[in-house]
C-alpha cells in the first residue's frame, strides 16, 4: 500500500479511539520520554493529535508521524494514568502498523522479522552458533552483574554493557516438557520467551525448579515462536501475526490450567495486545487467541495467587533487595504484589524498597538500540533509585528489564546483581 | 519563518531547542480546550531566563506573534497560536530558586510543575495551598497566567493570593520587576496584579515569587448527602453563615454520582441528588469543633446521612470520589466540555435549574460538579465533536449558560480563564469601556500586538 487515500481510510477506523483523547495533558506526569525531553511529540497527547492531524489532512508527512511514534517505549504508563481511558498503546502499535504499511518496513527489519525471527528453528540455529564465537568481539565488564562490552561492536551497540547469549540455551538443555499436575492438582504450559530462552536460561531453569517443588505439571512444547512484540512495535503485522500463529499452534495440542511467562513483555503481550490486534485474523484464530489468552499469566502471579506461598520472616542476616515493577507487569496487568512474595519466600533476603519502584527503566525493545541516549537516561534515573535503596541485589519479574538494568548497573561499576524474582525463590529449595 | 530568522533563534537557544519540522509544530497548535488546531511556525525552547529575554525581543523586532506556552493545559485555547508565529515553551526553566523558611516565600522560574513545587514545599514543613486538577502537569506561570484555582478556594484563596512578586520580560526584552519578597509593598503600581491572569498577552514572566504558609495541623473530611439540590446549596449558605469556613466544600450532581459509582464503585448513593463533599482544616480542638457544627448544619437542612470519614483512609476515599469526577464523565462520550461559569454561591439552585432546562432544550447530557463554596461549578457537557448537528446545539448550549451565569450576576469564568474560547462574551459581562480599556493598556504595552494576539481582549 503506498496509496494515501488508503492510508487515510486505515487512520480513519482509529478515529473513535483517537477522539477520546480530551488533550487534559495529564499523560505529560507520568511519560519517560517527555520526562527527559519536554516535548510535546513525545507524549501521548502529542502522538494523538498528530495522528488524528494525519487522519484529517491536516498535516501531509506520515514518516514525520512515523518517526514521532517511534521515540515511545510502549510501557503504558500513558495509558494507566489516562483519566479518559485511552487505550494508548492499542493505538500507537496499530497506527505503527497502518504507516509502516503505507512507507514499506526498512530493509534490515525486513531481514530480521521476515528472514529470521519468523524461522524459529533458523533463527536458533543461528543464534547458538553466534553464542559460540560472541567471546571474539567482547570482554567481561563486571562480575557480579555478569556483564561484557566490545569495542569492536561500538559503532553498532554504542556504549552498552552486554548481557551475552547464554552458552547453552533452555531449549537447547530442555528441548521439551510434558508432565502430569502433582500434589499441586495443576499443570500450566511454559512459555520462557525468547530472552529467558537465550540469555537468561537460568531464570527458565528456576522456574522449572520451583513448579516442579510444587507438584505443577509442565507442558513445555519445542518450536515457540517469538510474542510477536518486536514485529508489532515495528509495524510488521505479517510477522507479528505469523508469530502468533506458530504458538497457537505449538500450544493447541497441550492440556493445562494456565499459560505462564516469566517475561512481563511476552505475558502483557500475550494477554493484551493478542487479542486487540487479532482483527486481521481469521474466526477460529480469533476464538483460539481468546482462550489462550484467558489463561496467560505473569509465573510470580501464578505461583501466589494460584498455589498460595506463606513466606518466611527473614533471617537476621539477610541480604537486601529491591524491587523494580516493570511496566508492562504492573501498568498492564496491575501484578505488584506477587514478585514480592516470591522472592520473600527466600529467609537470606529482605526487601528494601527504592524510590519510584515503577519508574520504566527506558529499555522498551529495540527503542533502546535506535534511542540509545534517551533510553540510557532514562535508566541511569532507574539506576540511581537502585543506588539510593542501598540494596545488593534488584530483582524484577522481566527479563528485558534485567538486560537493561544490567547495562547501567555495569557502566556505572555497580556490584548489585541482578535477578528474577523467581531465581531468588528456587535458590532457596 | 524565514531561514535566515530560523537561524537567528537558533543563535539565542540551540539549534536543539528550535522545532521547525511539520509534525514538531503540530505538536503546539492545540492545548487542552476543545477548540480546531492553529499550526505555529516555529517553536523554541529557552533553556536560560536570559535567553527568554532575547527570544522575545526578537520577535518583537519582527513583528512575529509570540505565545508562550507551559504545559499546555489551559482550557481556553490560550496557548493555540491564533495568529501562527512563534511558540516558546518555559518547561526547561524549571528551577525553584529559593524557599525561604524564615519569611515564608519562594522564588520560582516559570516552567516550574505546580505540584513538584508544592511537594518541595510540604518537604519543608510548609505549605503553597493553590491547588487546581492539573496540578500534577500544569506550571506555576501558566497558574500565575490564568489565575488558576482549585479544591481549597473558598479557605485559602487562588493563586493571585499566593503571588507577591512577578519580573517579566515587556516586549522589548527588558526585565520589568514588581512586587518584593515583604508581606507589605507599596512601591510603584500594582504591575505583579496586573500580570496575574494576564494570559500571556502583557509581559513574559521570567521569575515569580511566591507566598507560603503554615499547613493546618488537622483536618476532618465528611459526605452530606442530599435527596434534593436546593437543601445542598442552602446547607451551604447555613455553613458559611455560621462562620465556617471549610477547606473544601465540593458539589456533585446526581448525573456525575452515578456516572462516578459506575466507574469508581466508591460505594456513592446513586439515588442521591446531591453530594456535599466536606473538609475542615486547622488546630485538632477547632477541627474537632466545626466538623461536630457542620455535620448538625447539615441535618439540619435535611442531609439523609452523613459520613464522617474516621480515618486518613476514609478520607482519602470521600476525595478519590471527588478526584474521579472528571475521569468518569470523561468516558462517558468522546468529547468532554468542561465550562466554568460562577455565581454567587446563593444562586446555586437556581443555576442548577438552569443547567437541567438548558440540558433538555438543547437535548444534551450535562453532569455538573464543582466548588460549591465559591459557586465555582463545572457543567460538563458530553457529547461528540464529530456529530455536526449535535455540536452545534453544544454551542448554543454554551451561549445560554453564559446568558444565565450572568443575568444570576455571575461570571463568565471562575478560573479556567478567557483566551480565545470566551473573549466573544467578554464585552456582556463588562462594557464597551472596559474593553477599550484594555486594548489601550495592551496596546501601549505591546505597540506591535506581538504577546498572544487575540486572546482574552479580541481582535
Ligand atoms: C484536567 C484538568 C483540570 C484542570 N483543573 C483546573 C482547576 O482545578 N483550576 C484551574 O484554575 N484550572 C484548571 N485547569 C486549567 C489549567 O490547568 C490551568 O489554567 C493551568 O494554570 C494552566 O497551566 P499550564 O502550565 O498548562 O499553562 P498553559 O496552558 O501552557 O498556558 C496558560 C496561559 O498562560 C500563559 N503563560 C504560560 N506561561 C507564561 C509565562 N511564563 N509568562 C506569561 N504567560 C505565560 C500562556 O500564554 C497561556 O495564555 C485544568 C485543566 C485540565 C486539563
Ligand atoms: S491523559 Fe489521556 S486524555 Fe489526557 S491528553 Fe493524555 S492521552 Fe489524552
Ligand atoms: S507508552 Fe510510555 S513512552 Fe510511550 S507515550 Fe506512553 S508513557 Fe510515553
Amino acid at each position: 500500500m503506498s496509496d494515501m487515500r488508503q492510508l487515510l481510510k486505515l487512520l480513519g477506523e482509529l478515529d473513535d479511539q483517537l477522539v477520546s483523547c480530551m488533550r487534559c495533558g495529564m499523560c505529560q506526569a507520568v511519560c519517560p520520554i517527555y520526562g527527559q525531553t519536554g516535548r510535546e511529540a513525545d507524549v501521548a497527547r502529542g502522538k494523538i493529535a498528530l495522528l488524528e492531524g494525519l487522519a484529517h489532512e491536516l498535516i501531509k508527512n506520515p514518516q514525520g508521524v512515523q518517526d514521532k511514534l517511534t521515540r515511545c517505549l510502549l510501557c503504558g504508563s500513558c495509558a494507566a494514568n489516562c483519566p479518559s481511558g485511552v487505550k494508548a498503546l492499542d493505538i500507537f502499535l496499530k497506527a505503527r502498523t497502518i504507516l509502516t504499511g503505507y512507507m514499506g518496513l526498512p530493509p534490515i527489519k525486513k531481514f530480521i522479522f521476515r528472514g529470521l525471527l519468523t524461522k524459529p528453528g533458523l533463527f536458533n540455529n543461528l543464534l547458538g552458533i553466534a553464542s559460540k564465537f560472541q567471546g571474539l568481539f567482547t570482554s567481561p565488564a563486571n562480575d557480579v552483574i555478569g556483564s561484557s562490552c566490545s569495542k569492536i561492536l561500538e559503532p553498532i551497540l554504542g556504549e552498552r554493557h552486554l548481557m551475552l547469549l547464554a552458552k547453552t540455551s533452555l531449549h537447547k538443555d530442555i528441548p521439551s516438557l510434558d508432565t502430569p499436575a502433582g500434589k499441586s492438582g495443576l499443570k500450566v504450559a511454559f512459555f520462557p520467551g525468547c530472552l529467558v530462552d537465550k540469555i537468561f536460561p537460568r531464570v527458565g531453569h528456576a522456574v522449572l525448579k520451583v513448579l516442579d517443588h510444587h507438584g505443577v505439571g509442565v507442558f513445555m512444547p519445542e518450536g515457540q515462536a517469538c510474542c510477536g512484540i518486536p514485529a508489532l512495535s515495528s509495524g510488521d503485522r505479517e510477522s507479528y501475526e505469523k508469530l502468533v500463529r506458530a504458538n497457537l499452534a505449538v500450544f493447541a495440542g497441550g492440556k493445562f490450567d494456565a499459560l505462564v511467562t516469566p517475561c512481563a513483555t511476552c505475558t502483557s503481550t500475550m494477554k493484551k495486545i493478542w487479542p486487540a490486534m487479532a482483527g486481521g485474523m481469521s474466526a477460529s484464530e480469533q476464538a483460539a487467541i481468546r482462550e489462550l489468552s484467558a489463561k496467560i499469566m505473569d509465573v510470580n502471579a501464578f505461583v501466589v495467587d494460584k498455589l498460595g506461598l506463606t513466606p518466611p520472616a527473614p533471617a537476621a542476616d539477610a541480604v537486601s533487595v529491591t524491587v523494580h515493577d516493570p511496566c508492562h507487569l504492573k501498568k498492564s496487568l496491575g501484578v505488584a504484589a506477587q514478585p514480592r512474595t516470591v522472592l520473600s519466600m527466600n529467609p537470606h533476603y529482605k526487601i528494601t524498597e527504592m524510590p519510584a519502584a515503577d519508574a520504566c527503566c527506558g529499555c522498551g525493545g529495540s527503542f533502546t538500540l535506535t534511542h540509545a541516549s534517551i533510553s540510557a537516561k532514562i535508566g541511569q534515573q532507574k539506576r540511581d533509585n537502585i543506588k539510593k535503596s542501598g540494596a545488593q541485589v534488584v530483582a524484577m519479574g522481566c527479563p528485558a528489564c534485567m538486560l537493561q538494568i544490567s547495562d547501567m548497573l555495569s557502566r556505572n561499576g555497580d556490584s548489585i546483581s541482578v535477578k528474577h524474582p523467581m531465581e531468588i525463590y528456587a535458590d532457596s529449595l | 519563518m524565514s531561514d535566515a530568522l530560523k537561524k537567528d533563534f537558533e543563535a539565542l537557544v540551540g539549534k536543539a531547542n528550535v522545532m521547525a519540522s511539520e509534525s514538531e509544530r503540530f505538536s503546539y497548535a492545540y492545548d487542552a480546550a476543545v477548540l480546531d488546531p492553529v499550526m505555529p511556525s516555529l517553536i523554541v525552547r529557552p533553556e536560560t531566563r536570559e535567553a527568554l529575554g532575547r527570544v522575545v525581543k526578537l520577535a518583537n523586532d519582527n513583528g512575529l506573534p509570540l505565545t508562550v506556552r507551559g504545559s499546555g493545559t489551559n482550557l481556553s485555547g490560550g496557548t493555540i497560536p491564533k495568529l501562527g508565529g512563534l511558540v516558546v515553551l518555559t518547561n526547561a526553566l524549571n528551577k525553584i530558586l529559593e524557599i525561604n523558611e524564615a519569611d515564608l516565600y519562594a522564588i520560582v522560574e516559570p516552567g516550574v510543575i505546580t505540584a513538584k513545587f508544592a511537594a518541595e514545599v510540604a518537604s519543608r514543613g510548609l505549605f503553597y495551598p493553590p491547588d487546581p486538577g492539573s496540578q500534577a502537569v500544569s506550571t506555576i506561570g501558566g497558574n500565575v497566567a490564568e489565575n488558576a484555582g482549585g479544591l481549597r478556594g473558598l479557605k485559602y484563596g487562588v493563586t493571585k493570593d499566593y503571588v507577591m512578586g512577578v519580573d517579566f520580560f515587556d516586549v522589548d526584552g527588558e526585565i520589568v520587576k514588581s512586587g518584593s519578597r515583604t508581606v507589605k509593598c507599596v512601591t510603584g503600581l500594582n504591575l505583579h496584579g496586573l500580570m496575574v491572569g494576564s494570559e500571556g498577552t502583557l509581559g513574559v514572566f521570567e521569575k515569580i515569587t511566591l507566598k507560603l504558609v503554615p499547613p493546618p495541623l488537622a483536618a476532618k473530611a465528611m459526605m452530606a448527602i442530599f435527596d434534593d439540590v436546593n437543601k445542598a446549596s442552602e446547607a451551604v449558605a447555613a455553613i458559611i453563615a455560621a462562620k465556617i469556613v471549610p477547606a473544601t466544600l465540593e458539589f456533585m450532581d446526581n448525573f456525575t454520582i452515578r456516572t462516578v459509582e459506575d466507574f469508581a464503585h466508591a460505594g456513592l448513593p446513586v439515588e442521591a441528588q446531591a453530594l456535599l463533599l466536606i473538609e475542615v482544616d486547622g488546630h485538632p480542638g477547632q477541627v474537632a469543633d466545626e466538623a461536630e457544627k457542620v455535620e448538625a448544619i447539615c441535618k439540619k437542612m435535611g442531609a439523609q446521612r452523613i459520613q464522617v470519614a474516621k480515618d486518613a483512609e476514609e478520607r482519602n476515599k470521600v476525595w478519590e470520589a471527588r478526584r474521579a469526577a472528571l475521569s468518569a464523565l470523561a468516558r462517558v462520550s468522546p468529547t468532554t466540555v468542561l465550562e466554568d461559569a460562577t455565581v454567587p454561591r446563593s444562586k446555586i439552585p437556581a443555576m442548577m435549574h438552569a443547567l437541567g432546562d438548558i440540558a433538555a432544550k438543547y437535548q444534551l447530557t450535562i453532569g455538573t460538579f464543582g466548588h460549591a463554596g465559591d459557586g465555582n461549578l463545572h457543567p460538563t457537557i458530553l457529547t461528540d465533536r464529530r456529530n455536526k448537528d449535535e455540536w452545534r446545539r453544544v454551542e448554543e448550549a454554551i451561549d445560554n449558560i453564559f446568558d444565565v451565569a450572568l443575568s444570576l450576576g455571575g461570571t463568565l469564568s471562575g478560573e479556567h480563564g478567557i483566551g480565545i474560547a470566551k473573549s466573544k462574551y467578554m464585552e456582556k459581562e463588562t462594557n464597551r469601556a472596559t474593553i477599550l480599556f484594555s486594548r489601550r493598556l495592551k496596546k501601549a504595552l505591546d505597540p506591535k500586538g506581538i504577546l498572544n494576539p487575540g486572546k482574552v481582549i479580541g481582535e
